[in-house]
């Protein structure tokens, strides 16, 4: 009877515990965001086993983080969420500014509006949200747009929108002149009949772009310029466009949840994160650009001189928008659902 | 069976029997059911927090902002279409896909049931086949056939029928076609039973007794299947109006149905409550229909006799 006890004691530990790594990590980001061999490279030198979910919007990880589900150690947000996560408490402190690595960070990406200081976060990938034509069809070299909102006939029918609330209402008040984060009820009546009368050229509201682009079914969509560069691979003729209206720049950044399990493994990955040829690999694999500093020596050559990383001379600076107020989330919710009834 | 049945309630109370019989069933219920609905129906009458979830103050604004919105201009508060348009754009097309559905199962159902035996269960079982496969992927291949660059449009102009691709994709009609596709065998297989049951000698019978086809289909077969078409029916209506892959995928995004407004809220309008408060509704509707179709079975049964 003893030796039943023992072995089952020995048994109940032993699952507990997985054999084949000192400690795990559990890491809860974009899809096709995380390069697997950069996974395969941390899990070797530090004998950690990483294990990765993956969300489609921030909303959805804020939803599952404030539900209090999760048990996740690192997260990935977006610079606006990172506003709300330092705001309600939901990050730990990990001082990355204090971090071995740190050194590699570029100067433009450490005294940020969302993490002074770089206390929470380390930067992961940045881009922006312009978007891309397929110049066999249209001309886009006045990089207007007036090619999204008051569309030429070859185009209507054939428009592409995000399916964001914030990206497109954003991008109908930079082409109205309008200042973003909008509270102002004329501004936004303005919006709904623009968005309402561009309403009847779109073709969906949908965040696919890369295959709707890649396949034909959209001659002109809102992209991100990491998955417009995805679906020039595939369709050369497909070319991005930095609006001369000005455009949203966007930065996700690596930070540890409250309450982590993990969280020396988390520090550990953060740390990792930031030397220049891991950043590369990020870079190589999501096609994004990174903020560390030396990285190019490791980035892939076609992707140095990419135009989707690399805006013309006379391109607007990306705008980074802070979060909207809830007031004025409210007020872009009530145009979406008049747009979309 | 029997005896087994016999000597289970020789030994334990009758009462206790079924009690732990009924256990795991009122388990299950109470754990997943009316535990979460109790949660929302909880959340519907809260003020949502800034960024998702909700603070703990009590207000009908969920349910009054259905109904009522601020002004944009002038802050009053006035009537807004707007949700009532989506609710009835919900009802109608879940309607219309359950009326369509009715139409194919019908003669599906019959064509089936009176196969020989071997081939029915041949039927039944193709029937079954796409379901084998998750839904998100049916609905994204369905896409995939009814696009510009799918084979039905490429076909047609291979043959220089269409100059230009139909607009099959990212509309109502691919929405309608999308929830007919989905939930077809829920129609086909209650009426199947309801045919197999049918004895057809009743038929032979009215006929004998000189009734018309018309009378002896009101009389005799529609009686008989009415069970099976109100299964059918809820079946289809009901996860047809709450549905969110159909629209959002082959309508493209561009309307809602309450689903999708339903998602929309606990994700970027980050109104909880507000979400809760539409999903009571949608469970409202569900209900009523199924009260309604309830006593007019009852009354339909007390008028045959």
């Amino acid at each position: 009877m003893k030796k039943i006890i023992l072995s089952a004691a020995l048994l109940a530990g032993a699952a507990t515990q997985p054999a084949f790594a000192a400690g795990d990590l559990f890491i809860y980001t974009w899809g096709e965001y995380t390069p697997p061999e950069m996974v395969a490279k941390f899990e070797k030198t530090y004998d950690v086993k990483v294990h990765i979910d993956t969300y489609d919007s921030m909303e959805t990880m804020l939803a599952k983080l404030k539900s209090g589900a999760g048990g996740y150690d690192v997260i990935v947000p977006g610079h606006d969420t990172m506003t709300i996560l330092v705001r309600e408490g939901l990050l730990e402190p990990i001082n990355v500014s204090q971090m071995e690595n740190y050194n590699h960070v570029d100067e433009t990406w450490r005294d940020v509006f969302w993490d002074p200081g770089r206390v929470y976060s380390a930067p992961w990938a940045w881009g922006s949200t312009g978007f891309v034509i397929d110049s066999a069809v249209v001309d886009g070299a006045d990089h207007s747009l007036k090619t999204l909102f008051e569309p030429a006939d070859a185009v209507k029918g054939k428009i592409n929108m995000l399916r964001d609330v914030n990206d497109v209402i954003n991008m109908a008040l930079r082409y109205l002149g309008k200042p973003r984060c909008n509270e102002n009820p004329e501004d936004l009546k303005a919006v709904l009949d623009l968005l309402t009368t561009q309403k009847a050229f779109v073709k969906s509201y949908n965040s696919e772009t890369k295959e709707l682009l890649a396949s034909g079914e959209a001659i002109v969509s809102m992209s991100w310029n990491g998955y417009a560069m995805r679906a020039r691979d595939e369709k050369p003729t497909l070319e991005y466009i930095y609006p001369k209206e000005g455009y949203t720049g966007w930065m996700d950044n690596v930070a540890v949840p409250k309450g982590a399990k993990n969280l020396e493994n988390a520090k550990l990955w953060v740390n990792f994160i930031m030397a220049p040829e891991n950043a590369a690999m990020i870079t190589n694999y999501a096609r994004y650009s990174n903020g560390i500093k030396g990285s190019e020596a490791f980035v892939d050559k076609a992707l140095a001189g990419a135009p989707e990383l690399n805006p013309p001379a006379d391109a607007p600076t990306p705008e980074f928008l802070t979060a909207c107020s809830p007031a004025v989330t409210k007020l872009y919710d009530r145009v979406w659902t008049k747009l979309l009834r | 069976m029997s005896a087994r049945q016999l000597s289970l309630s020789s030994r334990v109370s009758p009462r206790l029997a079924d009690l732990g019989l009924l256990g795991p069933a009122i388990a299950v219920i109470l754990l997943f059911m009316v535990a979460p609905m109790a949660i929302m129906f909880v959340y519907s009458f809260l003020q949502a927090a800034p960024y998702g979830g909700v603070e703990w103050t009590f207000t009908t604004e969920a349910y009054s902002s259905i109904l009522f919105e601020r002004d944009f201009l002038d802050d009053s508060l006035t009537f807004t279409p707007d949700y009532l348009i989506i609710v009835a754009r919900s009802v109608c097309q879940a309607g219309l896909a359950t009326l369509l559905c009715l139409v194919i199962s019908v003669p599906t159902a019959y064509y089936i049931a009176t196969r020989p035996e071997r081939q029915k269960n041949i039927w039944l079982v193709l029937i079954t086949i796409p379901y084998w496969v998750n839904l998100l992927i049916r609905t994204i291949a369905l896409l995939f056939v009814l696009r510009g660059d799918g084979p039905i449009n490429a076909v047609l102009m291979q043959f220089g029928i269409i100059s230009e691709p139909l607009p099959l994709s990212y509309n109502g009609f691919a929405v309608c076609l999308g929830l007919i596709y989905s939930f077809l065998p829920f129609m086909v297989l209650p009426l199947y039973s309801a045919f197999e049951r049918f004895d057809f000698r009743l038929l032979e019978a009215a006929y004998d007794l000189y009734a018309s086809r018309r009378i002896a289909f009101f009389r005799i077969v529609l009686p008989v299947m009415r069970p099976g078409l109100i299964a059918g029916s809820l079946l289809v209506f009901i996860p047809s109006i709450g549905s969110y892959l159909a629209p959002d995928i082959l309508g493209g995004g561009k309307t809602l149905m309450i689903g999708n407004l339903i998602g929309t809220q606990f994700q970027s309008a980050r109104n909880w409550p507000f979400g809760a408060a539409l999903s009571m509704i949608l469970l409202t509707l569900t209900l009523l229909v199924l009260l309604w179709l309830a006593r007019r079975a009852g009354q339909q049964k007390s008028d045959c006799r």
